[in-house]
């Protein structure tokens, strides 16, 4: 039951920002605008900034637990390049395409979220099968 | 005003936003990784919860944007608190699109972590996490290098 109301809170989450800012919420887009910030971009960092700040209180208040990480170093550096590399050349990543994207039936998203998903089952399954 | 009601907003925003991936089992890279790799589904390990967490998402979005955002964009009104809508133009389903999602799944695959529970486990303090953000950040900057950021990610819908 966690998962789906921790879901509807992203769903809620993201469409508020679009409601009231207008914007996407698409983590990779908001960061990588973040990166090369124009004017009016305030709410970019306000965002990360409640993002970061959120996982770093639950996690310091107890309330919720750290989570385990087994992957090895090479294998991180590895992965969050090519997490960066490919959310940024296909323009979103999971919140972008699999969640604002289908919500607005864009067919780009569904391709972009069938790709990934689909790549995603097959990597797991080599390296962790 | 209407600055100070963006600021607050995507605030919240990025606060609900993580906690809903603390909450859901997203931000936890076992938990994903078990639902990823379906040779579970044949010893019993799958965990299919998080397929609750994208119907969760949709279940408040799309109606959401349907009944309250969409009919907004018809009557050319603009978002609550700023100038105009930004959504993509482009429709095109093009090999950029498919190949950067090809690699992003790879990623994806091999840590369990996309870009959003890997901020919101920045502040656990926890040194991989770290490095997996750096490498992030470097194959952003990798892409925006190889193809510069005016042609991605939102382009202003005129309001």
């Amino acid at each position: 039951m966690n998962a789906l109301f921790g879901g509807m809170l992203i769903g809620f989450a993201a469409l508020i920002l679009m409601l009231v800012n207008g914007r996407i919420a698409g983590i990779s887009g908001i960061l990588t605008g973040a990166l090369k910030p124009r004017p009016g971009d305030g709410w970019r960092f306000a965002f990360l900034l409640g993002l970061i700040g959120s996982g770093f209180t639950l996690t310091t208040l107890g309330w919720v637990t750290r989570p385990e990480l087994t992957t090895s170093t090479p294998l991180m550096l590895i992965a969050g390049f090519l997490v960066g590399l490919g959310a940024y050349l296909g323009n979103g990543c999971t919140s972008g395409h699999g969640i604002c994207g289908l919500g607005r039936l864009s067919t780009r998203s569904l391709a972009a979220t069938a790709v990934f998903m689909a790549t995603a089952v097959l990597t797991a399954i080599l390296f962790h099968g | 005003m209407k600055s100070l009601l963006a600021f607050v907003v995507a605030l919240l925003s990025g606060i609900l936003f993580g906690a809903g991936f603390f909450l859901s089992g997203m931000a936890d890279p076992a938990k994903v990784i078990g639902f990823l790799d379906l040779t579970g589904l044949f010893d019993g390990r799958w965990d299919p919860s998080l397929m609750l967490v994208m119907a969760g998402a949709l279940a408040v979005y799309l109606p959401g944007f349907h009944f309250l955002v969409k009919p907004r964009l018809a009557a050319q009104a603009a978002p609550l608190a700023a100038q105009s809508y930004h959504l993509p133009r482009r429709t095109r389903i093009d090999r950029r699109l498919l190949s950067g999602s090809a690699l992003f799944g790879l990623g994806w695959g091999i840590a369990g972590i996309c870009p959003g529970p890997a901020l919101a486990n920045l502040g656990s303090g926890s040194l991989s996490v770290l490095l997996f953000v750096a490498a992030m950040l470097v194959g952003i900057k990798t892409g925006c290098a190889l193809k510069p950021r005016e042609a991605t990610p939102e382009s202003v819908q005129a309001n």
